[in-house]
């Protein structure tokens, strides 16, 4: 059963990547990305990875994806009159990404895992409580760094985005 | 608790992870609008964040699933500032193809 939806959840997610490359349309291709991120915070879900999945939907459909379409939307492209990329440089693309994916696959299907039979301890190491824990106390400084890293990106997209005005 | 892993086994989410990685690259070499490889460039981070997931649900440890909050937070900041890069350039060359960014080139 729970491997069916393993099975669904994946193809949806290599469908939908796929189609987000692929469409011509700038828009489209951010709407198959939203349906991309959600069944990654499905396969979130399926790891028992609460908080991931929720913040997976707030960060990247909620909050990058509004991003990209608002940007899209001020910027009124049209992708019919770009002209199109060569026919060698896309032929070049799809053989090296094909080589990519060869040297990875080729790498990781010989690989063995260090734990042969794996067996699941009753230890909490996924619920919200246990991360918050972690976060706050091992990782509380790095915490802070990242708070640093917003804000500044912040100011700095402010900054970069602003209309100069003509002296 | 039954664990997923026993069922799916880790080896499934690698190769959907490296495939999802694939995509992202085969976006960033295919296209040329600058939009579509900043989407692409997400995808490929969303493909690690998984593998971070699930080999943080494969050790059981909660630091891995802490990581990818961090590397979350990093891939917001990033895709701000690039968009902010992306509208300065569409306003200052009326495009983002990127066959035109050729400024520097002597």
């Amino acid at each position: 059963m729970i491997t069916i939806i393993f099975y669904i959840l994946a193809t949806v997610t290599l469908g939908t990547a796929i189609l987000t490359v692929l469409s011509k349309h700038p828009v489209h291709s951010a709407v198959y990305m939203i349906v991309c991120f959600f069944s990654i915070a499905g396969h979130f879900l399926m790891l028992n990875a609460l908080f991931l999945s929720v913040v997976h939907i707030i960060v990247y459909t909620g909050a990058v994806m509004i991003l990209l379409l608002f940007t899209l939307m001020l910027m009124n492209l049209n992708e019919d009159h770009a002209p199109k990329k060569k026919v060698a440089s896309r032929i070049a693309a799809v053989i090296s990404t094909c080589l990519t994916a060869f040297v990875l696959l080729a790498v990781l299907l010989k690989s063995n895992t260090v734990i042969d039979t794996y067996r699941a301890e009753n230890i909490d190491f996924a619920s919200v409580k246990v991360i918050g824990q972690v976060l706050l106390n091992e990782y509380l400084v790095p915490f802070e760094f990242a708070s640093i890293l917003l804000i500044a990106s912040m100011v700095g997209a402010v900054l970069v985005s602003k209309r100069e005005k003509k002296a | 608790m039954s664990n997923i892993l026993q069922e799916i086994g880790i080896n499934n989410y690698i190769y959907l992870s490296v495939l999802l990685f694939c995509v992202g690259v085969l976006g960033i070499l295919f296209r040329r609008s600058a939009i579509v490889m900043l989407m692409s460039v997400e995808l490929m981070l969303a493909s690690a964040n998984m593998l971070l997931a699930v080999f943080s649900v494969y050790h059981q440890d909660a630091s891995g699933q802490v990581f990818v909050v961090f590397s979350m937070a990093v891939a917001a900041a990033e895709v701000a500032v690039g968009l902010a890069i992306l509208v300065a350039i569409f306003r200052n060359i009326g495009s983002i193809d990127i066959e035109k960014l050729k400024n520097l080139k002597g």
